[in-house]
């Protein structure tokens, strides 16, 4: 095979969610000595972006949404420590949990398939994700984003919560902090102090790499 | 030896409506909910209830049995919310309801606005949402439903499941008096698209609830088919199947015919519409509505 190919069998096979296909293909690639970022922005990232795109326009359901994601975390295994050594920059460094109290996970899931699609970095911390472990895992990752999850009106007042945790940690200007879930909506996100909401995956993809963008701009101007 | 099986009243001021195994399924209407509703959610904010009432309609004209009144709204006084949208429902029809908050205060408003024998969703296994909730569940003479998920995890295998219920069923009858007809167990159903075995769980969890405790049973439906195509088929091949394993009642979109009508024809065909006179009267009215 090519590489051109070989770029084009991973786009294809991500998009089908055909796991093994595209760890194969990843190390054919390697081996044919491709580089692993043109794996990642040329074939990998484009792929998924087209799953979020089809998610979007009610072409694709969530379980090819998955298998795609599943697809792309498989190679990315591989060429996560290549990319490393390169010195290549990911998109950015996102950290998620679904906040404490809350055990609903599964748009949670979805949102860091498309966020790690973007190539954003996700560190998920799971469900049931306190105040504290939020501030420690921030000083942990230094991420440049962190989002809370909530499903239900009772554990949406965690955003502020969280975000006061944040604050009185002295924390809370280094991190753009995003928030969503099903009951959540902008005036709510507004009214708790957040940068950022998003109502579905794909517009919280959208909307990280907009808050970065101008959070980076803000910091070289 | 299988457990006796429970048999749960609930009533409206003119109205008795009993969930039961050996009964027709109970629908209990879903959309009486702001949840993902942008303009709903704004009418609700400036005080305007007045969607309430076309909702309520469709709901009833679909065929619900008892209507789910939830008034979930961010930034909002949602027990003075919910006491007005219950006592505003009760107002439009005579069926019992489902009083539907996970703020504590706002289902104690709601029980108190409520004129009849509620059914409360709801409690889960967790201690805390227990000691808060079941006291105003036994106070209020209301029955409850419980979804067997602790504060760590909705669990995915049937055996936890089963584990929280009983711890459940001993935390309720034990130390609040409240008796086993009044416990509505969630089996958890979750969204097919994202774990294909999960459907199976579900049915599992369902069976050994009714073999070992007999409690009526209910679930959210519509989340079933969530993220997948055709949702209604999904919906109307999933009700007939929980049917068979034991689930008594669902929380559910009744605007749907094809749901409806499959849950129409499985208590047909499970024996609970004798001679098939709901199923026939259904035709008729179908026939009489076309012709008119």
């Amino acid at each position: 095979m090519t590489p051109e190919e070989i770029l084009q069998g991973l786009y294809d096979e991500t998009l089908v969610g055909n796991a093994p296909r595209v760890l194969e293909l990843t190390h054919e690639a390697l081996g044919l000595g491709m580089e692993p970022q043109s794996l990642l922005f040329d074939a990998l990232i484009p792929s998924l972006e087209e799953v979020g795109a089809r998610f979007e326009r009610g072409d694709f359901f969530v379980p090819e949404m998955l298998i795609a994601g599943r697809a792309m975390a498989g190679s990315m295994e591989v060429l996560r420590p290549l990319l490393a050594e390169t010195g290549v920059e990911t998109v950015g460094k996102f950290l998620m949990g679904t906040v404490k109290g809350d055990v609903h996970d599964i748009g949670k899931n979805l949102v860091n398939i498309m966020l790690e699609g973007a190539g954003f970095e996700v560190i998920d911390l799971g469900v049931q994700v306190a105040p504290e472990k939020f501030v420690e895992k921030i000083q942990e990752h230094q991420p440049d984003i962190v989002g809370f999850s909530a499903f239900l009106t009772t554990t949406m007042p965690m955003f502020k919560a969280n975000i006061n945790a944040l604050q009185k940690a002295g924390i809370r200007d280094q991190v753009i902090v995003m928030v969503g879930g099903a009951p959540v909506t902008q005036e709510y996100a507004d009214a708790v102090g957040a940068d950022g909401y998003a109502p579905d995956a794909s517009a919280t993809v959208k909307k990280a790499k907009d808050l970065l963008r101008r959070k980076r701009s803000l910091v070289s101007a | 030896m299988s457990a006796p099986l429970s048999e749960t009243v609930l009533r409206s001021a003119s109205k008795q409506v009993v969930i039961g195994h050996q009964r027709r399924f109970c629908l209990i209407g879903e959309r009486i909910n702001p949840t993902g509703r942008r303009i709903f959610q704004e009418q609700l904010r400036a005080g305007d209830l007045s969607a309430i009432e076309r909702d309520v309609k469709a709901q009833v004209e679909g065929g619900a049995d008892v209507l789910d009144v939830n008034m979930g709204v961010p930034l909002t006084d949602e027990p003075e919310l919910l006491a007005k949208a219950i006592t505003m429902v009760q107002e439009l029809t005579d069926l019992p309801i489902c009083i539907d908050s996970s703020v504590v205060e706002a289902l104690e408003a709601g029980l108190s606005a409520y004129q009849g024998r509620a059914l409360v969703n709801s409690v889960t296994a967790e201690d805390e949402r227990m000691e808060l909730i079941l006291p105003l569940v036994k106070r209020y003479d209301a029955a409850v439903i419980a979804l067997p998920n602790d504060s760590e995890e909705i669990p995915m295998e049937a055996d936890r499941r089963l584990e929280l219920v009983q711890h459940i069923v001993d935390v309720a009858t034990g130390e609040y008096g409240i008796a086993m007809a009044d416990i509505v167990i969630d089996p958890l159903a979750m969204p097919i698209g994202a774990d294909t075995a999960t459907a199976l769980t579900a049915f599992d969890t369902m069976r050994r609830i009714r073999e070992v405790h007999g409690l009526n049973m209910t679930c959210g439906a519509s989340n079933v088919s969530f993220g997948m195509p055709d949702r209604h088929t999904l919906g109307a091949a999933f009700l007939p199947m929980a049917m068979t394993a034991g689930l008594t009642s669902a929380i559910m979109d009744t605007r749907s015919p094809q749901i409806v009508d499959a849950v129409k024809a499985a208590d047909l065909l499970l024996g609970h519409d004798e001679w098939g006179g709901s199923w026939i009267a259904a035709h008729r009215k179908r026939q009489a509505a076309a012709s008119a």
